[in-house]
């Protein structure tokens, strides 16, 4: 406790860590533990051993706090409670829950601090430790950053096996039997006699004792559903239309809204003219909002016309209205007072290049827009003591805070219901939407309002991935790699973030680094600088963060070296890695892609090695010229993430990671013309569609120490992989995204 | 208006160029079908009309009236699946799941006119609609694996 009380009086600064959820923290103060927000609706007769399991007589319920966004983890919970407590999923009701501190999220941590993700040392757990106590603290409830099963890893065994032992304990105490002679299965007690006891019988018994903590998790050997092929629990409702999504929602009474809001994002609304709108068959009222003005109605297709039918007059942008004005300010960011942090000095980089024959090359990644396929959309519902949203977000404990704000009510007092969302890609991170559809029904208590954006509002409104670049000098000598000065300027994504909840980022950005400053390899004289760009238009994470743009610098980087040094790909990477999880993953994929055969005329292959989010993936990607384009044939990808959870569902999230990072890396961006976004829907800016999809072919490794998540470690080396396949193949050396500004894609 | 949707015949109140889907979704409570761009990019909307696949967003009301109109719950139910929702769910593709309501609906319309589609069929007619999650691989498996069940039918 003493070390926790220092912390909280040197207002320990632990850098990007809570951001990734979403937000800057600066200084903490000690809590007091964490109540099981289970405990308040209990009745009569039923049990809750901790935050994530309750029995009843009639059933037994998961609490899976994490927010299911496409990437399955309402499975992955479900089952890593069912492992120890010995039922089957389907004999469980899964629930998101409420929100709660007590469902913090620690693996945050992982990220946030500035240690290789394989250093044991001392003082690098120990900051690990005090950032996640610290996260714990303050129960920063959130879903990103591919942290869901690193958190619940051993949390939700722990969980399962307390309820376990519990429920045995009640049984003991019934039957007069020993536990050490009982066995669970499927949801029952059985005894040596040959009876069997379901849980749920044994409910109200449960619910009288204490929980029995003192639990030994299994030995992974003996594990009967964890590391093997699942069947997602939302498969079924998501192939038949029956899986429900936030827009779905229909309460009684409900009305349908849509909003416009200053697309030159944060600036004001200077005016509007609504007659006609307000003559629209259906439009119930048109009301102004922050920034802009929304439209009441009966139904959500009535909304969007009408409030498409507002002549409105719009504030300039509080950024430069051009894209040129935007990549000159991060061109004049390689200065030293912008210079964010220095994170890697191997050696002597500058006696390195003085002299030598230096390779001076420059990358960038543009504005890319998140886009899931469901478009924001919020439902609120304002009552007289409370307020009620529905909506699928990663945040939960944020959602309550922000709609609170604006209601002017406790966050306590904001009941908000978390739905399946129909994918976010760091979409559901953020808080406008919430805000807007609170207003909107601030002026009609006890009427339900759903608020939909339009397509092109919500890509009007798309707080982007950062723009950045990098500007880097190499060197090379006697066939190797010898030296590498690397330098990236980007906005802060998370100083974007967090300044919109009125967080400041306390020190340095790592993500305009991630997966840069931290790249496997000891290659002799080594630096990697970020520069901190000032704030233009305002962005947010996007799958992978910082590890988007610094992963594909770094390795297009790096491949132009080797090539120059008239190096292998593969050989020379091998030469440089510096850990054995590392090189094993690219031992594996060289196998995996038959690495150094002749694949013919007219054909080319690329590698690249990025570890992010504490997970080493190397991709090998083969390509063949053709009359009409490049085409991307086969993907080959290797991973560890120290434990598969589910096979199935890992080889889809890498799939779809890797279809992700082409698709944008080929075809996507956002630009700016007169402030506002100049893509609004998905015909000019598509991501990847099926007929450009390779063949992709995955094997997930597990020999790292920790547990990790693979939602975004597949993205970062998918882009450089390609540039590289690209270069061999055709002699050109690709160097900023979307690469079909250059060059043809079938 | 009359429309008859999932074999019902349904009455409706709406303006002619209410496009199909918001009928559907708002006055019908048929949530299935999704919006997606509302201009006919991503085929989260896709239904049958008379047994083709058709862009719900892009369909006046007034147009449907008088078709057969199939939607997703119309094509199956999770106790009685149709056979490329089965494949759907044996080959586990869904992530978020958003767009595949609209990606079967595609995938039926294609087997019904090509029962043995190549990969390159496969790639042009299922072209229209889009996964943002990326489960491709895998919506091309489910469709040949429902293509053989169908045959095998």
């Amino acid at each position: 406790m003493g070390r926790l009380k220092t912390i909280g009086r040197r207002s320990f600064l632990i850098g990007s860590a809570a951001v990734l959820g979403g937000v800057a923290f600066g200084t903490f103060m000690a809590a007091r533990p964490h109540d099981n927000p289970l405990m308040a609706g209990l009745g009569e007769g039923e049990a809750a051993f901790n935050p994530f399991v309750k029995l009843t007589s009639d059933g037994i319920a998961l609490i899976v706090p994490h927010a299911d966004i496409g990437q399955g983890v309402q499975s992955a919970q479900a089952v890593l409670i069912a492992e120890e407590l010995d039922i089957d999923v389907e004999q469980a009701t899964l629930s998101f829950g409420e929100p709660s501190a007590a469902y913090y999220n620690t693996a945050f941590a992982e990220e946030g601090v500035p240690f290789m993700s394989f250093d044991d040392g001392s003082v690098a757990e120990t900051m690990r430790d005090v950032a996640g106590g610290v996260l714990k603290l303050i129960g920063i409830q959130g879903t990103g950053g591919s942290t869901s099963v690193p958190d619940q890893f051993e949390k939700l065994r722990t969980a399962g096996a307390v309820a376990r032992e519990t429920i045995k304990a009640a049984a003991a105490k019934r039957t007069g039997v020993s536990v050490a002679d009982m066995k669970t299965a499927k949801g029952a007690v059985e005894l040596p006699d040959g009876t069997s006891i379901a849980y749920t019988a044994l409910a109200a018994e449960a619910a009288e004792i204490a929980p029995v903590t003192k639990v030994a998790l299994r030995d992974p050997g003996a594990w009967a559903k964890v590391g093997k092929p699942m069947m997602r629990t939302d498969t079924l409702a998501k192939s038949t239309g029956t899986q429900a999504f936030g827009i779905d929602i229909a309460l009684d009474g409900m009305v349908h809204a849509s909003v416009r809001v200053n697309p030159r994002k944060g600036g004001q609304m200077l005016g509007y003219d609504a007659t006609a709108a307000k003559t629209m068959r259906g439009v119930q009222a048109v009301v102004p909002i922050t920034n802009g003005v929304a439209v009441v109605a009966d139904n959500t297709w009535r909304a969007i016309q009408a409030v498409n039918a507002i002549e409105v007059e719009w504030a300039e942008a509080p950024y430069p209205a051009e894209m040129d004005a935007h990549w000159a300010e991060v061109g004049a960011s390689f200065v030293p007072d912008r210079l964010d942090q220095e994170w890697r000095a191997d050696g002597d980089v500058e006696a390195a290049l003085s002299g030598a024959d230096i390779i001076d090359v420059e990358n960038r990644a543009p504005y890319v827009a998140h886009q899931p396929l469901e478009p924001l959309n919020a439902t609120v519902l304002i009552k007289d003591d409370s307020v009620e949203v529905w909506t699928g977000h990663q945040m939960p404990r944020f959602v309550q805070q922000q709609v609170a704000a604006v209601v002017g009510v406790e966050a306590e007092q904001v009941k908000f219901h978390n739905q399946f969302s129909g994918g976010s890609f760091g979409h559901r991170l953020e808080f406008e939407h919430l805000k807007q559809t609170a207003e909107i029904a601030m002026t009609m208590p006890g009427v339900p309002v759903k608020m939909t954006y339009s397509r092109e509002e919500d890509f009007l409104q798309d707080f982007t991935r950062q723009i950045a670049m990098s500007r880097a000098q190499g060197a090379v000598e006697n066939g190797q790699v010898t030296a590498l000065a690397l330098d990236i300027a980007s906005p802060s994504v998370l100083a974007s973030q967090g300044g919109r909840m009125g967080q400041s980022l306390p020190g340095p950005d790592m993500q305009i680094v991630a997966g840069a400053w931290n790249m496997p390899y000891d290659i002799p004289d080594l630096r990697v600088r970020g520069y901190r760009v000032p704030e233009l238009a305002p962005v947010s994470s996007w799958r992978s963060v910082g590890a988007s743009h610094a992963g594909f610098f770094a390795e297009n980087t790096l491949d132009e070296l080797i090539r120059a040094a008239g190096a292998d790909g593969m050989e020379e990477r091998l030469r440089l890695v510096n850990h054995p999880v590392h090189r094993k993953v690219l031992e594996t994929v060289a196998e995996m892609s038959n690495w150094g055969e002749d694949l013919g005329e007219g054909r080319g292959r690329g590698l690249a090695l990025v570890e992010s989010f504490g997970v080493p993936v190397a991709e090998v990607i083969d390509v063949t010229m053709t009359d009409r384009g490049i085409k991307i044939d086969t993907v080959y990808l290797a991973a560890d993430v120290g434990k598969v959870i589910d096979p199935v569902n890992f080889e889809n999230q890498v799939q779809g990671g890797v279809v992700w990072a082409l698709g944008h890396a080929i075809n996507s961006e956002i630009t700016y013309s007169d402030g506002m976004a100049e893509q609004t829907n998905y015909h000019a800016a598509e991501g990847m569609r099926i007929y450009q999809t390779p063949e992709i072919i995955v094997k997930g490794l597990e020999n790292a120490e920790k547990i990790r998540g693979i939602g975004e470690p597949p993205v970062p080396p998918a882009a450089a992989a390609l540039a590289s396949a690209i270069f061999d193949a055709t002699g050109e050396r690709l160097r900023e995204m979307p690469f079909n500004k250059f060059m043809d894609f079938v | 208006m009359r429309l008859l949707v999932n074999g019902e015949d349904r009455e409706v109140d709406v303006e002619d160029d209410m496009p199909l889907l918001w009928v559907l979704r708002d006055e019908l409570g048929l949530k299935g079908t999704k919006y997606g761009c509302g201009i006919a990019q991503c085929g989260a909307c896709t239904v049958q009309m008379d047994g083709v696949a058709v862009r719900s967003c892009q369909v006046p009301a007034a147009t449907a009236e008088g078709a057969d109109v199939v939607t997703i719950e119309g094509l199956g139910a999770p106790d009685a699946l149709h056979a490329v929702q089965a494949a759907w769910v044996e080959h586990q593709v869904a992530q978020c799941g958003y767009c595949q309501s609209g990606q079967i609906m595609q995938a039926v319309s294609l087997l019904d006119t090509n029962p043995e589609p190549t990969d390159d069929d496969i790639d042009i007619v299922m072209g229209g609609n889009l996964c943002r999650c990326g489960t491709y691989p895998r919506i091309r498996a489910a469709v040949k694996t429902a293509a053989t069940k169908l045959q095998e039918a």
